[in-house]
Protein backbone atom coordinates (compact mmCIF):
# COMPACT_ATOMS: atom_id res chain seq x y z
CA UNK A 1 0.00 0.00 0.00
CA UNK A 2 3.01 2.45 0.88
CA UNK A 3 4.41 1.83 -2.49
CA UNK A 4 1.07 3.05 -4.39
CA UNK A 5 1.39 6.49 -2.72
CA UNK A 6 5.01 7.11 -3.43
CA UNK A 7 4.48 6.00 -7.31
CA UNK A 8 1.91 8.47 -7.56
CA UNK A 9 4.38 11.17 -5.59
CA UNK A 10 6.89 10.35 -8.33
CA UNK A 11 4.53 10.46 -11.19
CA UNK A 12 3.65 14.35 -9.68
CA UNK A 13 7.33 15.45 -9.11
CA UNK A 14 8.04 14.50 -12.37
CA UNK A 15 5.39 15.70 -14.46
CA UNK A 16 6.20 19.14 -12.50
CA UNK A 17 9.52 19.28 -13.68
CA UNK A 18 8.36 17.72 -17.31
CA UNK A 19 6.37 20.29 -17.58
CA UNK A 20 8.50 23.36 -16.48
CA UNK A 21 10.75 22.49 -19.03
CA UNK A 22 8.86 22.24 -22.34
CA UNK A 23 9.12 18.29 -22.33
CA UNK A 24 6.24 16.51 -24.36
CA UNK A 25 7.28 13.27 -22.43
CA UNK A 26 9.32 11.38 -19.85
CA UNK A 27 11.42 8.55 -20.96
CA UNK A 28 13.07 7.62 -17.88
CA UNK A 29 12.63 8.31 -14.38
CA UNK A 30 15.95 7.53 -12.49
CA UNK A 31 15.60 7.24 -8.84
CA UNK A 32 18.03 6.11 -5.85
CA UNK A 33 16.60 3.95 -3.26
CA UNK A 34 18.30 3.00 0.31
CA UNK A 35 17.93 -0.82 1.76
CA UNK A 36 16.17 0.98 4.77
CA UNK A 37 13.81 2.98 2.83
CA UNK A 38 11.27 0.89 3.57
CA UNK A 39 10.42 0.10 -0.25
CA UNK A 40 9.94 -2.98 -1.58
CA UNK A 41 11.52 -2.99 -5.16
CA UNK A 42 9.04 -5.17 -7.13
CA UNK A 43 5.71 -3.45 -5.75
CA UNK A 44 7.06 0.05 -6.07
CA UNK A 45 7.25 -1.15 -10.21
CA UNK A 46 3.90 -2.63 -10.09
CA UNK A 47 2.74 0.87 -8.50
CA UNK A 48 4.13 2.73 -10.94
CA UNK A 49 3.01 0.97 -14.10
CA UNK A 50 -0.55 1.82 -12.82
CA UNK A 51 0.17 5.27 -11.56
CA UNK A 52 1.80 6.61 -14.70
CA UNK A 53 -1.11 5.92 -17.01
CA UNK A 54 -2.72 8.82 -18.90
CA UNK A 55 -0.03 11.34 -17.59
CA UNK A 56 3.16 12.43 -19.53
CA UNK A 57 5.53 9.33 -17.94
CA UNK A 58 2.76 6.79 -19.42
CA UNK A 59 5.61 5.24 -21.41
CA UNK A 60 8.39 5.95 -18.89
CA UNK A 61 10.44 2.81 -17.66
CA UNK A 62 12.44 3.44 -13.83
CA UNK A 63 15.91 3.06 -13.71
CA UNK A 64 16.74 2.73 -10.41
CA UNK A 65 20.24 3.12 -8.17
CA UNK A 66 20.30 1.05 -5.45
CA UNK A 67 21.94 1.71 -2.04
CA UNK A 68 23.18 -0.64 0.15
CA UNK A 69 22.72 -0.39 3.72
CA UNK A 70 26.21 0.39 5.44
CA UNK A 71 26.44 0.77 9.15
CA UNK A 72 29.55 1.77 11.20
CA UNK A 73 31.29 0.22 14.32
CA UNK A 74 33.20 2.84 16.33
CA UNK A 75 34.48 0.50 17.94
CA UNK A 76 36.16 -1.01 15.65
CA UNK A 77 36.60 1.87 13.27
CA UNK A 78 35.33 -0.40 10.73
CA UNK A 79 32.31 0.17 7.60
CA UNK A 80 30.58 -2.50 6.93
CA UNK A 81 27.42 -3.42 5.09
CA UNK A 82 24.07 -5.16 6.29
CA UNK A 83 22.93 -7.58 3.20
CA UNK A 84 18.98 -8.37 5.25
CA UNK A 85 16.96 -5.37 4.74
CA UNK A 86 15.41 -5.61 8.20
CA UNK A 87 18.84 -7.29 9.28
CA UNK A 88 20.43 -6.92 12.61
CA UNK A 89 23.56 -4.66 12.54
CA UNK A 90 25.81 -6.91 13.88
CA UNK A 91 29.97 -5.86 13.66
CA UNK A 92 31.38 -8.54 11.75
CA UNK A 93 34.61 -8.10 13.96
CA UNK A 94 33.20 -7.49 17.37
CA UNK A 95 29.63 -9.06 17.01
CA UNK A 96 28.31 -5.62 18.74
CA UNK A 97 25.29 -3.80 17.50
CA UNK A 98 25.77 -1.00 15.71
CA UNK A 99 23.24 1.97 15.40
CA UNK A 100 25.39 4.44 13.43
CA UNK A 101 23.92 3.78 9.89
CA UNK A 102 26.00 5.64 7.07
CA UNK A 103 23.54 5.22 4.34
CA UNK A 104 20.62 3.23 3.33
CA UNK A 105 17.39 5.60 4.15
CA UNK A 106 17.93 7.44 0.63
CA UNK A 107 14.16 7.71 -1.07
CA UNK A 108 14.85 10.36 -4.39
CA UNK A 109 14.08 11.08 -7.63
CA UNK A 110 17.63 11.79 -9.40
CA UNK A 111 17.06 12.83 -12.86
CA UNK A 112 14.35 12.47 -15.94
CA UNK A 113 14.95 11.54 -19.16
CA UNK A 114 12.51 13.33 -21.23
CA UNK A 115 11.78 14.71 -24.90
CA UNK B 1 22.26 0.99 -51.72
CA UNK B 2 23.06 -0.56 -48.15
CA UNK B 3 25.25 2.46 -47.60
CA UNK B 4 22.46 5.23 -47.95
CA UNK B 5 20.88 3.21 -45.69
CA UNK B 6 23.10 3.18 -43.22
CA UNK B 7 23.68 6.27 -43.14
CA UNK B 8 19.65 6.70 -42.74
CA UNK B 9 19.62 5.28 -39.82
CA UNK B 10 22.18 6.57 -37.89
CA UNK B 11 21.59 10.31 -39.06
CA UNK B 12 17.66 8.92 -37.39
CA UNK B 13 19.54 7.70 -34.39
CA UNK B 14 21.69 10.99 -33.99
CA UNK B 15 18.69 12.97 -34.12
CA UNK B 16 16.32 11.31 -31.35
CA UNK B 17 19.27 10.95 -29.05
CA UNK B 18 19.75 15.17 -29.35
CA UNK B 19 16.24 15.40 -28.91
CA UNK B 20 16.30 13.50 -25.36
CA UNK B 21 17.91 15.41 -22.75
CA UNK B 22 18.19 15.15 -19.46
CA UNK B 23 16.47 17.17 -16.72
CA UNK B 24 18.19 17.12 -12.66
CA UNK B 25 15.65 16.32 -10.18
CA UNK B 26 17.64 15.66 -7.28
CA UNK B 27 14.55 15.50 -4.79
CA UNK B 28 13.39 13.18 -1.73
CA UNK B 29 10.22 11.33 -2.62
CA UNK B 30 8.11 12.24 0.44
CA UNK B 31 9.58 15.89 0.29
CA UNK B 32 5.53 17.01 -0.19
CA UNK B 33 4.60 14.96 3.43
CA UNK B 34 7.98 17.36 4.56
CA UNK B 35 6.26 20.53 4.00
CA UNK B 36 2.85 19.65 5.13
CA UNK B 37 4.61 18.69 8.29
CA UNK B 38 6.63 21.74 8.98
CA UNK B 39 3.44 23.46 8.40
CA UNK B 40 1.91 21.57 10.69
CA UNK B 41 4.64 22.05 12.85
CA UNK B 42 4.08 25.42 12.97
CA UNK B 43 0.66 25.51 13.38
CA UNK B 44 0.81 23.59 16.61
CA UNK B 45 3.42 26.37 18.05
CA UNK B 46 1.26 29.14 17.14
CA UNK B 47 -1.73 27.50 19.07
CA UNK B 48 0.66 26.76 21.99
CA UNK B 49 -0.23 22.69 21.69
CA UNK B 50 1.80 19.90 22.25
CA UNK B 51 1.70 17.30 19.88
CA UNK B 52 3.26 13.50 20.63
CA UNK B 53 2.68 10.68 17.66
CA UNK B 54 2.72 7.12 19.40
CA UNK B 55 3.60 4.55 17.01
CA UNK B 56 4.17 0.52 17.37
CA UNK B 57 3.20 -2.98 16.63
CA UNK B 58 -0.66 -4.26 16.41
CA UNK B 59 -1.50 -5.15 20.08
CA UNK B 60 1.46 -3.79 21.76
CA UNK B 61 -1.67 -1.79 23.77
CA UNK B 62 -1.55 1.94 22.24
CA UNK B 63 -4.64 2.82 22.72
CA UNK B 64 -5.27 1.47 26.35
CA UNK B 65 -1.71 3.46 27.10
CA UNK B 66 -3.21 6.35 25.88
CA UNK B 67 -6.82 5.77 27.20
CA UNK B 68 -5.03 5.23 30.78
CA UNK B 69 -2.99 8.20 30.55
CA UNK B 70 -5.59 10.68 29.34
CA UNK B 71 -8.09 9.77 32.22
CA UNK B 72 -5.52 9.88 35.07
CA UNK B 73 -3.95 13.33 33.72
CA UNK B 74 -7.71 14.21 32.85
CA UNK B 75 -8.11 16.83 35.58
CA UNK B 76 -7.81 20.59 33.83
CA UNK B 77 -5.88 18.96 31.09
CA UNK B 78 -7.46 19.81 27.74
CA UNK B 79 -6.38 16.88 25.24
CA UNK B 80 -7.55 16.11 21.87
CA UNK B 81 -6.51 12.52 20.16
CA UNK B 82 -6.26 11.62 16.43
CA UNK B 83 -7.06 8.26 15.80
CA UNK B 84 -5.37 6.74 12.96
CA UNK B 85 -7.37 3.43 12.11
CA UNK B 86 -7.42 0.86 9.46
CA UNK B 87 -10.95 0.13 9.02
CA UNK B 88 -12.93 0.59 12.48
CA UNK B 89 -13.41 3.42 14.75
CA UNK B 90 -13.29 1.14 18.07
CA UNK B 91 -10.04 2.98 19.07
CA UNK B 92 -11.80 5.96 19.14
CA UNK B 93 -14.66 4.87 20.95
CA UNK B 94 -12.26 3.57 24.06
CA UNK B 95 -9.89 7.05 23.90
CA UNK B 96 -13.67 9.11 24.47
CA UNK B 97 -14.54 7.59 27.18
CA UNK B 98 -11.41 9.14 28.69
CA UNK B 99 -12.48 12.49 28.22
CA UNK B 100 -10.45 13.38 25.42
CA UNK B 101 -12.09 15.08 22.10
CA UNK B 102 -11.25 12.49 19.27
CA UNK B 103 -10.90 12.80 15.61
CA UNK B 104 -10.61 9.68 13.95
CA UNK B 105 -8.81 8.73 10.45
CA UNK B 106 -10.15 5.84 8.78
CA UNK B 107 -7.09 5.00 6.09
CA UNK B 108 -9.28 2.76 4.59
CA UNK B 109 -6.33 0.32 4.40
CA UNK B 110 -3.07 2.67 3.89
CA UNK B 111 -0.39 1.52 6.27
CA UNK B 112 0.22 4.92 7.87
CA UNK B 113 -0.66 8.59 8.73
CA UNK B 114 0.33 11.67 6.22
CA UNK B 115 0.77 15.22 7.18
CA UNK B 116 -2.18 15.90 5.03
CA UNK B 117 -4.28 14.12 6.93
CA UNK B 118 -3.37 15.27 10.13
CA UNK B 119 -3.98 18.94 9.24
CA UNK B 120 -7.25 18.09 8.01
CA UNK B 121 -8.27 15.93 11.55
CA UNK B 122 -6.84 18.62 13.41
CA UNK B 123 -9.02 21.35 12.01
CA UNK B 124 -11.89 19.60 13.44
CA UNK B 125 -10.40 19.68 16.73
CA UNK B 126 -10.45 23.28 17.57
CA UNK B 127 -6.75 23.29 18.10
CA UNK B 128 -6.44 26.49 19.85
CA UNK B 129 -8.65 25.47 23.28
CA UNK B 130 -6.00 22.09 23.21
CA UNK B 131 -2.55 21.97 25.71
CA UNK B 132 -1.61 18.56 24.02
CA UNK B 133 -2.59 16.68 20.99
CA UNK B 134 -1.54 13.16 20.43
CA UNK B 135 -1.62 11.11 17.22
CA UNK B 136 -1.92 7.12 17.82
CA UNK B 137 -0.73 5.98 14.24
CA UNK B 138 -1.67 2.74 12.56
CA UNK B 139 0.01 -0.06 13.85
CA UNK B 140 2.86 -0.78 11.86
CA UNK B 141 6.61 -0.31 12.73
CA UNK B 142 7.46 0.26 8.86
CA UNK B 143 5.94 2.66 6.95
CA UNK B 144 4.80 5.31 9.76
CA UNK B 145 8.74 5.50 10.54
CA UNK B 146 8.86 7.42 7.23
CA UNK B 147 6.15 9.95 7.50
CA UNK B 148 7.00 12.82 9.95
CA UNK B 149 3.55 14.15 11.20
CA UNK B 150 4.75 17.58 12.42
CA UNK B 151 4.46 16.34 16.03
CA UNK B 152 7.24 17.81 19.04
CA UNK B 153 7.97 13.88 19.57
CA UNK B 154 7.77 10.37 19.29
CA UNK B 155 6.95 7.54 21.23
CA UNK B 156 7.38 4.13 20.27
CA UNK B 157 5.48 1.37 22.42
CA UNK B 158 7.42 -2.25 22.79
CA UNK B 159 4.96 -4.81 24.47
CA UNK B 160 6.70 -7.83 26.63
CA UNK B 161 5.07 -10.15 24.37
CA UNK B 162 6.79 -9.14 21.38
CA UNK B 163 10.43 -10.23 22.09
CA UNK B 164 13.49 -8.02 23.15
CA UNK B 165 15.01 -7.98 19.59
CA UNK B 166 12.35 -6.17 17.77
CA UNK B 167 14.66 -2.46 17.96
CA UNK B 168 17.05 -4.40 16.53
CA UNK B 169 14.65 -5.33 13.37
CA UNK B 170 13.24 -2.11 12.94
CA UNK B 171 15.56 0.05 14.09
CA UNK B 172 14.78 2.85 12.08
CA UNK B 173 11.14 3.10 13.57
CA UNK B 174 13.13 2.60 17.17
CA UNK B 175 16.10 5.60 16.13
CA UNK B 176 13.27 7.92 15.60
CA UNK B 177 11.73 7.56 18.77
CA UNK B 178 12.31 9.77 21.76
CA UNK B 179 10.34 7.94 24.07
CA UNK B 180 10.20 3.99 24.08
CA UNK B 181 7.55 2.50 26.70
CA UNK B 182 7.71 -0.88 27.30
CA UNK B 183 4.39 -1.86 27.78
CA UNK B 184 2.62 -4.68 29.19
CA UNK B 185 5.61 -5.28 32.10
CA UNK B 186 3.00 -7.31 34.47
CA UNK B 187 3.14 -9.98 32.35
CA UNK B 188 6.58 -10.04 31.68
CA UNK B 189 8.02 -13.25 34.02
CA UNK B 190 5.18 -15.78 32.31
CA UNK B 191 6.16 -14.48 28.64
CA UNK B 192 10.13 -15.15 29.49
CA UNK B 193 10.73 -11.27 28.47
CA UNK B 194 14.44 -10.63 28.59
CA UNK B 195 14.23 -7.47 30.48
CA UNK B 196 18.10 -6.64 30.06
CA UNK B 197 18.75 -7.72 26.66
CA UNK B 198 15.46 -5.38 25.67
CA UNK B 199 17.14 -2.63 27.49
CA UNK B 200 20.38 -3.30 25.72
CA UNK B 201 19.12 -3.44 22.46
CA UNK B 202 16.76 0.06 23.17
CA UNK B 203 19.69 1.56 24.22
CA UNK B 204 21.94 0.55 21.21
CA UNK B 205 19.32 1.51 18.55
CA UNK B 206 18.69 4.73 20.05
CA UNK B 207 20.98 5.98 22.67
CA UNK B 208 19.20 9.24 23.90
CA UNK B 209 15.69 7.75 23.93
CA UNK B 210 13.63 8.25 27.59
CA UNK B 211 12.15 4.76 28.38
CA UNK B 212 9.64 3.60 30.84
CA UNK B 213 8.69 0.39 31.92
CA UNK B 214 4.81 0.32 32.27
CA UNK B 215 1.65 -1.02 32.91
CA UNK B 216 -0.94 0.08 31.19
CA UNK B 217 -3.42 -2.43 32.11
CA UNK B 218 -2.78 -1.89 35.61
CA UNK B 219 -0.81 1.08 36.07
CA UNK B 220 2.48 0.17 36.85
CA UNK B 221 5.17 2.49 36.19
CA UNK B 222 2.93 5.37 34.40
CA UNK B 223 4.19 7.96 37.16
CA UNK B 224 7.45 8.31 35.66
CA UNK B 225 5.92 8.70 32.07
CA UNK B 226 3.30 11.15 33.57
CA UNK B 227 6.24 12.89 34.96
CA UNK B 228 7.71 13.60 31.40
CA UNK B 229 4.78 14.36 29.85
CA UNK B 230 4.05 17.17 32.71
CA UNK B 231 7.27 18.45 31.73
CA UNK B 232 7.26 18.87 28.50
CA UNK B 233 3.55 20.28 28.62
CA UNK B 234 5.26 23.09 31.01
Amino acid sequence: MHEVGIAHNIVDIAEDYARREGAESIRTVALRIGAMAGVVPEALEFAFETAKAGTLAATATLDVEYVPLLCFCADCQLEFEIKDRFGIALCPHCSEPSADIRQGFELELRYLEVV
Amino acid sequence: MTDVREIGLSVLSDAKETRSRVIQVEKGLISRNQELAEQNRQWFKVSNTLVFNVLSSPGSGKTTFLARTLSDLNNGLKAGVIVGDLATDNDAERIRASGAKTAQITTGGVCHLEADMIAKAAANLDLAGLELLVIENVGNLVCPASYDLGEDFRVVILAVTEGEDKPLKYPKMFKTADVVIINKIDIAEVVGFDREAALKNIRNVTPGAKIFEVSAHTGKGMEGWYGYLKRRLV
